[in-house]
């Protein structure tokens, strides 16, 4: 068996005429917890699309256990997305339907299960992110907190073998922010998952994640574990852990000189 | 929103444009009873049919009895074949006239049946012979000048 | 000044271009829609919440205005046809206008403004919420089960709608006539029945109520697709659905007119 169920091989992708990716290679390990980090609007969040076949590289390759996805048809795209779980960065919830109908979403989609046995499944899924008391509540009434919970509870409603998370840390506070992170780690123990976080939350995926890649101008600025990146004397690395104003990544816009703006 | 009380509603409103289509068909259309009975047809010749079209009323002493089915011109004998639909529950004798009425001063033209003295009926597929051309208001007009035309003719003739 | 002509130009030849772009895309959205319209006659539900949504609760606004527009129907036509002493004919006229016209085409527009803005702004904020990236992450097609039932509802509901519109504005017509001034009942009715033809013009109007219904609903589902992921581009979305939609059926009128009638 492949060690590694995603990899990701000479991508490169842009909207339009800029380049978003240059040439990336990446490899996600079956059953670890890996991190795409980089500033805001370096691309992380597309490489997720890219994963899930939302869109299409300009060339190299996405390849999900062994399939290289873009190459796919509707059938063989529909088999790669049932295996994934996609956490997204506000929840995404259908707002027309209960927490319980959105967590049994998939379930009734996808399966043929008798309603008594989606419901035990449905309270099962909402019991491990700790709402099985909210299942009647509509998106409406929930926190912002508590949405990202029950979304999760969707995203893992059919034991995906990758779990996505798009920005999961963004807006929350203390408190949810320490519940997500165990549950992210947890949950993919539990599942035997292959969890792919997308976030700029350097102290929180520190703490769980296994493996990390850093994007930045398009390329894989660096990678390694927490340790490693820790102990890293890269600027650029330094820059983000550290959380430093001024670096590699520039305070400054490019602007012409001062000077001449103020018309001195 | 329970299933139950959507499906009600939806079928309230199905209900009602069923309802809505019933009503414009019967009582504000013209789609009677006739329309959707047995007829059966009969030809007729004209050397000018005039304004009739297809599916205009053909009446006898003013009722409606049936509809003009299709108007077609032959170009071998030069005058026009008009199929006619009657009711099957009315029968006309053999040498029925049918002439091309208009219906009011201007209004549409239609075809009325005056029935003979004939024994035997009309069956389907036969030809009425007895037919009367539309009034074409150019050569009624031209007939009537014609006419008091010789009049004065004569008139001055007389004087002479 | 050459400069203002020739962007000018330009912009009119970018709009051009990206209507028929529009255009184009509209068409191939129906496509995918057919194609995907199984699960729509398959799981019925869904559609029925739609024809709910769309068509029920589009009916109290089509039955006032249908009221109204009857009456004034009636009103109008018995001053100006009394001037020529045919003030008997008002049955035909309301019916006729009604059926033919008014029905078909004044439901369209009410339908586009109700229906069709709450369809592009629920798809529209559907897809800035990215519930519609979550539904395809989730292996669900969101044509098959966010656009075709839709589409499904709204091509029942308008014929629907129009046929209810025209008879509650005969209705009106009838009570403002016979009821209010006083034209005969028997008159009204009869002259009614000998003129209105079922299959000329209540069918030909009922045709063109599944066309409009089919534009309207096209519109406002490809606007909410399109909408960029903003407040501000949801809102314009709508905007441009009424627009667009009204446009459209009033277009369609002339043409279908033109060769239905004529």
């Amino acid at each position: 068996m492949d060690e590694n169920l995603i990899s990701i091989n000479n991508l490169t992708f842009g909207y339009g005429k800029e380049l978003l990716h240059k040439d990336i290679n990446m490899e996600f390990n079956r059953g670890k917890v890996s991190a795409i980090m980089g500033g805001s609007g370096c691309g992380k969040t597309t490489i997720l699309k890219l994963i899930g076949g939302q869109l299409k590289p300009n060339s190299g390759s996405v390849t999900v256990d062994g399939k290289v996805v873009h190459e796919q048809d509707r059938e063989g795209l529909q088999c790669i997305r049932r295996k994934m779980g996609m956490l997204f960065q506000h929840g995404a919830l259908f707002t027309d339907l209960s927490v319980y109908e959105n967590v049994a979403f998939p379930m009734r989609e996808h399966t043929d299960l008798p309603e008594n046995v989606i419901k035990d499944l449905v309270l099962l899924k909402l019991n491990a992110v700790g709402l099985r008391g909210a299942h009647k509540k509509m998106p409406a009434e929930l926190s912002g907190g508590m949405a990202r919970r029950v979304a999760l509870a969707r995203a893992i409603s059919l034991d995906p073998d990758i779990i996505m998370y798009d920005e999961p840390f963004a807006g929350l506070d203390p408190i949810s922010m320490a519940v997500i992170c165990d549950l992210i780690r947890s949950l993919n123990d539990a599942l035997g998952a292959t969890s792919i976080i997308v976030t700029h939350d350097v102290a929180e995926t520190f703490s769980f994640a296994d493996y990390i890649y850093f994007l930045a101008d398009g390329s894989v600025a660096a990678e390694g574990s927490p340790k490693q990146l820790l102990a890293s004397k890269l600027p650029f690395v330094k820059q983000f852990i550290h959380s430093e104003k001024d670096g590699p990544v520039p305070f400054h816009t490019e602007a012409p000189s001062y000077q001449s703006d103020l018309s001195l | 929103m329970e299933r139950v009380k959507l499906d009600i509603w939806v079928g309230i409103f199905v209900a009602l444009g069923i309802i809505a289509m019933f009503y414009l068909a019967t009582r504000v259309g013209n789609l009677t009873s006739n329309d959707v009975k047995k007829t059966y047809e009969v030809k007729a010749y004209f050397e000018n049919i005039g304004g009739l079209k297809p599916r205009a009323a053909v009446k006898a002493s003013g009722v409606v009895v049936g509809r003009i089915g299709s108007i077609v011109f032959d170009p071998e004998a030069f005058h026009a074949v008009v199929k006619i639909d009657i009711d099957q529950r009315y029968e006309f004798p053999l040498d029925t006239f049918a002439n091309i009425y208009t219906a009011g001063l201007l209004g549409e033209q239609y075809l009325s049946l005056e029935a003979g003295g004939d024994d035997v009926n009309l069956k389907a597929g036969d030809l009425i012979v007895h037919t009367q051309d539309a009034v074409v208001l150019e050569k009624l007009i031209s007939q009537f000048l014609y006419s008091s035309a010789g009049d004065d003719k004569d008139k001055n003739k007389d004087k002479d | 000044m050459m400069n203002n002509i020739l962007n000018f130009l330009e912009n009119l030849g970018a709009s051009a271009r990206s209507s028929l772009a529009g255009l184009g895309a509209c068409v191939r959205l129906f496509f995918l829609t057919i194609i995907y319209s199984s699960d729509s006659f398959k799981r019925f539900n869904l559609t029925i919440k739609e024809i709910y949504f769309t068509g029920v609760l589009s009916l109290v606004i089509i039955i006032v205005s249908a009221f109204f527009v009857g009456m004034v129907l009636g009103l109008q036509g018995y001053y100006t046809l009394e001037k020529y002493g045919s003030s008997e004919a008002i049955g035909v006229l309301v019916a006729l206008a009604l059926v033919r016209e008014l029905g078909p085409v004044v439901t369209a527009l009410l339908f586009a403004g109700r229906a069709g803005t709450a369809i592009t702004a629920e798809i529209g904020l559907m897809k800035t919420t990215e519930q519609l990236s979550a539904m395809e992450m989730m292996a669900v097609s969101p044509i098959a089960r966010i656009v075709a039932p839709r589409f499904w509802a709204g091509m029942i509901s308008m014929p629907i709608l129009a046929t209810v519109f025209s008879m509650v504005g005969i209705l009106g017509g009838y009570f403002i006539a016979v009821l209010v001034i006083g034209v005969d009942d028997g008159a009204f009715w009869s002259q009614m029945q000998a003129n209105v033809d079922f299959h000329n013009d209540i069918v030909d109007g009922a045709i063109k109520s599944v066309v409009f219904g089919f534009a309207c609903t096209l519109i406002a589902l490809y606007q909410g697709l399109v909408a960029p992921p903003t407040a501000e581009g949801v809102s314009r979305a709508t905007t441009k659905t009424v627009v667009i939609s009204s446009l459209s059926v009033l277009g369609l009128d002339f043409v279908l007119t033109s060769f239905m009638f004529v």
